[in-house]
């Protein structure tokens, strides 16, 4: 029972690596670009929900649409401002311009809301559900968590393969000039996939912070990490990937957690890495690509 | 012909000339300066660093630069270099009471390791290609640091005792070298700024002669065009082993005298963040060019420490330096309008 109890917990933070990993996904299959101020978009979303509801009061579904709306705005200037004018850059610059971001975001936060760790509210549900006599407890927020996690990866998909921009945001993953001459606007496109990359984050934040309830500036680093490592876990580029890739990790974290020892899970999460891509050398789901001579 | 070929090795030799006179001549000044005058410790502090830094950026310029892949990891490297050197320096400190020659011992043992560990990990990791490969060496980053972060090793009367993840050890009257993640504390002091002088002129002459020999251009063939250099017969992953075993070994040297420059160390020093940070310093000062690394590394290393006036501001100028640089790097306009000064200026002119 209590294997039970440590899978599906590692299925909540699975889900929140995956949801994480999508923005990761995607910048990467469009725009080519490793992304990694991804990660401190997570801490932007989670210091405006924080602010929305202990500084203004604002109810728990509000803070949240605030917190998705700032992240969606940042995530769109940043990519105008920083990422366009690179666009016809190395990828080294591209990586580079993102750290510094990362940078940017991070001494922002400092400076504008301290260094100090605060103490994110329960802002979405309290309580368990109990089964077996109490033998095992599973939280509301385990399961919003993985329901919000369904519903995200279901409307992705759906956007994508049914409406018009998500047919042009897979027309430029394909061949960007192609795209282009067949009259789809890049410009438009990526800031769009910028868009809803970053919002996902402000749920990835919201869902975080509700579960380890402590905010920093610092505070999207390692999840930033872990959720990369989701997206090439499952292939980078693939959007079943980076969920299959999320869940993966977080299972496996949670379990090396419980059973085999906290301090080197994370040693054990990158080694599984290694291992999946010496195997398959673009990820579970990656799409292998032919070098024509 | 001829004449172009000797231009070129001209060129080449005046490059070579001014990275060693570069590190030669600054640290000539300095020990004038530091002799003659007042300098105020901040400077001084920060001088072995610095060389760390310089090593640092230049082994993984091998790597990033002249073989063409990119290493998220490299910390990893410096972190097993600086805590071997650490043990080797607490082991020997009795039988070799000598600094100079324990430091000697310590950052060579802390190379070799690091470049073992290289050798060790350019296996699986040269099997990939592009992002894979880049998040595999960070992925062997993360591991080591936190390998290093559950090492418990002390010594005393009865030997040398080692546990791992959870403090076993009972030392009688014995000396701590490694406390899981507290690292290192209580290390002798041996490292100097004429030991970090001298490692950079060896790291310059590594580099330098591995990239003129036969090998080197091997590295930078495979770089260039994986294809048509595996058909002349090169061997691609021989090459590619060759520039990454060498960086690893100089990334160990630079943790060796990184970490015998401070009193305590802690492994999560050696983060994804230092790993990035030589990869800033190698991206500014240019891939594949030396001595633009060596100036990068430098200027970007003492920025943050001038701006300290600043406080809190600093990192944040320091953020928006970095993106800004690399926008006026890549922007078409400003090329255009460096190219016109340049020609303005040239005697030759541009025939059209």
């Amino acid at each position: 029972m209590t294997f039970l109890t440590y899978l599906i917990s590692g299925l909540a933070l699975g889900s929140v690596y995956a949801i994480i990993a999508l923005g990761y996904t995607m910048v990467y299959g469009i725009a080519k670009m490793l992304n990694f101020a991804h990660g401190d978009i997570i801490m932007v979303g989670g210091y405006a929900a924080f602010y929305a509801c202990t500084r203004y009061g604002l109810p728990a579904g509000l803070s949240i649409l605030l917190s998705v709306l700032t992240c969606t705005i940042l995530g769109v200037i940043i990519e105008r401002l920083a990422y366009k004018p690179l666009r016809q850059a190395s990828s080294l610059s591209v990586l580079i311009t993102a750290i510094g971001v990362s940078y940017f975001l991070q001494n922002s936060a400092q400076l504008m809301f301290g260094s100090d760790t605060k103490i994110f509210p329960s802002i979405l549900t309290e309580g368990s559900f109990r089964f077996f006599d109490g033998k095992l407890i599973i939280s509301y927020l385990t399961i919003i968590t993985i329901l919000t996690c369904i519903i995200i990866m279901i409307g992705l998909t759906t956007f994508i393969n049914k409406t018009k921009i998500g047919k042009a945001m897979r027309a430029c993953a394909e061949d960007k000039g192609a795209a282009q001459l067949m009259g789809i606007n890049i410009d438009t496109t990526i800031s769009i996939t910028f868009a809803i990359g970053s919002g996902l984050a402000a749920i990835a934040a919201i869902l975080l912070c509700s579960t380890y309830p402590s905010l920093s500036p610092t505070l999207g680093s390692m999840p930033g990490i872990k959720a990369f490592t989701a997206a090439v876990f499952g292939g980078i580029g693939s959007i079943p990937g980076a969920l299959l890739g999320g869940v993966l990790l977080g299972i496996i974290e949670n379990l090396t957690k419980a059973y085999i020892s906290t301090q080197l899970s994370d040693a054990i999460v990158f080694a599984v890495l290694i291992i999946v891509l010496l195997i398959k050398p673009t990820g579970l789901l990656g799409k292998k690509e032919n070098v024509k001579v | 012909m001829k004449t172009i070929i000797n231009e070129l090795l001209h060129h080449r030799n005046r490059s070579r000339m001014l990275s060693f006179a570069l590190i030669i001549g600054s640290y000539l000044i300095i020990e004038f300066l530091m002799h003659s005058i007042r300098i105020s410790r901040l400077f001084t502090s920060m001088l072995v660093p610095c060389c760390c830094y310089i090593i640092l950026a230049l082994s993984l310029n091998l790597v990033v630069g002249f073989s063409g892949e990119l290493s998220l990891g490299h910390a990893g490297f410096m972190a097993v270099g600086a805590f071997t050197a650490i043990i080797v320096s607490g082991l020997s400190a009795k039988m070799i009471p000598d600094p100079v020659i324990r430091l000697f011992i310590s950052v060579l043992s802390g190379s070799i390791l690091s470049g073992l560990t290289g050798l060790l990990i350019s296996v699986p990791v040269l099997k990939l290609s592009g992002d894979y490969l880049a998040i595999v060496t960070l992925a062997f980053g993360q591991i080591i640091k936190s390998l290093i972060t559950n090492i418990y090793l002390g010594f005393d009367s009865n030997g040398l005792q080692l546990s791992f993840v959870t403090n076993e050890l009972n030392l009688e009257q014995g000396k701590m070298l490694l406390s899981g993640p507290m690292g290192a504390t209580d290390t002798a002091k041996i490292s100097n700024f004429s030991s970090g002088a001298l490692l950079i002129v060896i790291t310059l002459f590594v580099i330098y002669s591995l990239i003129d020999s036969k090998y080197g251009r091997a590295i930078m063939a495979a770089r260039d065009d994986r294809i048509a250099a595996e058909s002349i017969g090169i061997d691609i992953l021989r090459s590619k082993t060759l520039a990454f075993v060498a960086s690893s070994i100089l990334a160990g040297a630079a943790g060796a005298l990184y970490a015998l420059n401070y009193s305590t160390l802690q492994p999560a020093k050696f983060d994804f963040n230092t790993s990035i940070l030589a990869l800033v310093y190698v991206v500014f000062g240019g891939l594949g060019n030396i001595n633009g690394t060596i100036i990068a590394t430098t200027v970007l290393y003492v920025l943050p420490e001038l701006l300290r006036s600043l406080q809190d501001y600093r990192m944040l100028i320091y953020a928006i330096v970095l993106i800004i640089v690399m926008q006026l790097g890549s922007s078409v306009r400003l090329k255009r309008s460096m190219e016109k000064l340049k020609n303005r200026f040239s005697k030759k002119g541009v025939i059209r």
